[in-house]
């Protein structure tokens, strides 16, 4: 019985072990103050854990898997996506560097308020796509839905 | 009597996963049996586990996405070349979900010289730790697990386990 439970369990543990990562993280952020007929700059603050990296929207070969941030139509109109210059890394796994993203960093979104917007508290969503490793393996990639609480002002 | 056995599942799950490099294979008594599967290669032919019942396995789990799994494949492509004619294969299983798209212009520009074939939700399951790449499975002549490693290991052992598997001679079980 010992031993079946330890089977089991082990089996848990190994399907745990790498799902429970999220290696990237969104850090909070004050609403953003948007004036009707206006352009406003928003910042997304981004974390990557501790000894992972995610790849840059510009990865290093086509294979890699870019940093991609998407906004849905809302309130708010996306006009572009800014992303930091990436770090190139080498790391024990590659003989070239690869152009990555580790530790905070922030991705701006230039929005036009549009003149029609209603004033009053809003939020405009979106996806951000990444794929991220460590120094050793690679967790799949992912998909996450981006909130940011937008206050429209006259 | 849970809590230790619970206790001991983290230790080995722990000691499987961040086992480092040396190589070390499972006691026979201790080995689970490695699911079977059939999916297609590249070139559309079926391939099956037991089919390879009697030889040394290296399955490996990986993606073009990958670049620690990228750095292991000529490593392999090299084994295959050393060991094909003393029971030994390596069997690929690509879990890209771009799909052939990119596998198999991948496996040709790279000269990949293995079945690889394109894993999926089943395969996924049934092998449950292919969430972190690459994870590659050591599978004796029976057909059963001997080593799982999750992330790169060395070229040395993954080379001393097959040597190590190689020279055991099948049960007849």
């Amino acid at each position: 019985m010992i031993r079946n439970a330890i089977v089991v369990l082990f089996s848990i543990c190994s399907i745990s072990f790498a799902q429970g990562i999220n290696a990237l993280t969104i850090a909070a952020s004050a609403p953003l103050r948007a004036k009707v007929g206006t352009t406003v700059d928003a910042k997304l603050p981004l974390q990557v854990l501790n000894g992972y990296h995610v790849q840059s929207n510009t990865p290093s070969d086509p294979y890699l898997i870019a940093l991609k941030l998407t906004w849905n139509p809302g309130p708010l109109e996306s006009t572009g996506v800014t992303y930091p210059k990436p770090q190139m890394e080498k790391y024990s796994f590659s003989e070239t560097a690869l152009s990555v993203f580790s530790g905070n960093f922030e991705v701006a979104t230039k929005f036009k308020v549009p003149a029609s917007a209603i004033p009053g508290p809003s939020a405009v969503t979106g996806k951000l796509r990444y794929q991220a490793c460590n120094d050793n393996m690679c967790l799949p990639p992912k998909t996450i839905d981006v909130k940011l609480q937008v206050d429209i002002v006259r | 009597m849970w809590a230790v056995a619970g206790a001991i599942a983290v230790y080995l799950a722990f000691a499987s996963f961040t086992g480092g490099d040396r190589p070390s294979l499972k006691p026979e008594s201790e080995r689970h049996p490695a699911p079977d599967f059939a999916l297609k290669d590249t070139s559309g032919a079926t391939v099956k586990l037991s089919d390879y019942r009697g030889k040394v396995v290296l399955l490996n789990f990986w993606a073009t996405w990958c670049a620690p799994c990228r750095e292991e494949i000529p490593w392999f492509v090299d084994f295959e070349k050393e060991y094909q004619n003393r029971d030994f294969a390596v069997l690929g299983v690509s879990m890209d979900t771009r799909g052939w798209d990119v596998v198999r212009p991948y496996t040709e520009r790279h000269k990949i010289n293995y079945p690889v074939t394109l894993g999926d939700e089943g395969i996924n399951t049934l092998y449950g730790g292919a969430d972190a790449l690459p994870v590659t499975f050591m599978i004796d002549r029976n057909g059963r697990i001997a080593r799982t490693h999750v992330g790169v290991a060395g070229k040395h052992t993954y080379k001393q386990e097959i040597l190590d598997l190689l020279a055991a001679t099948e049960s007849t079980e």
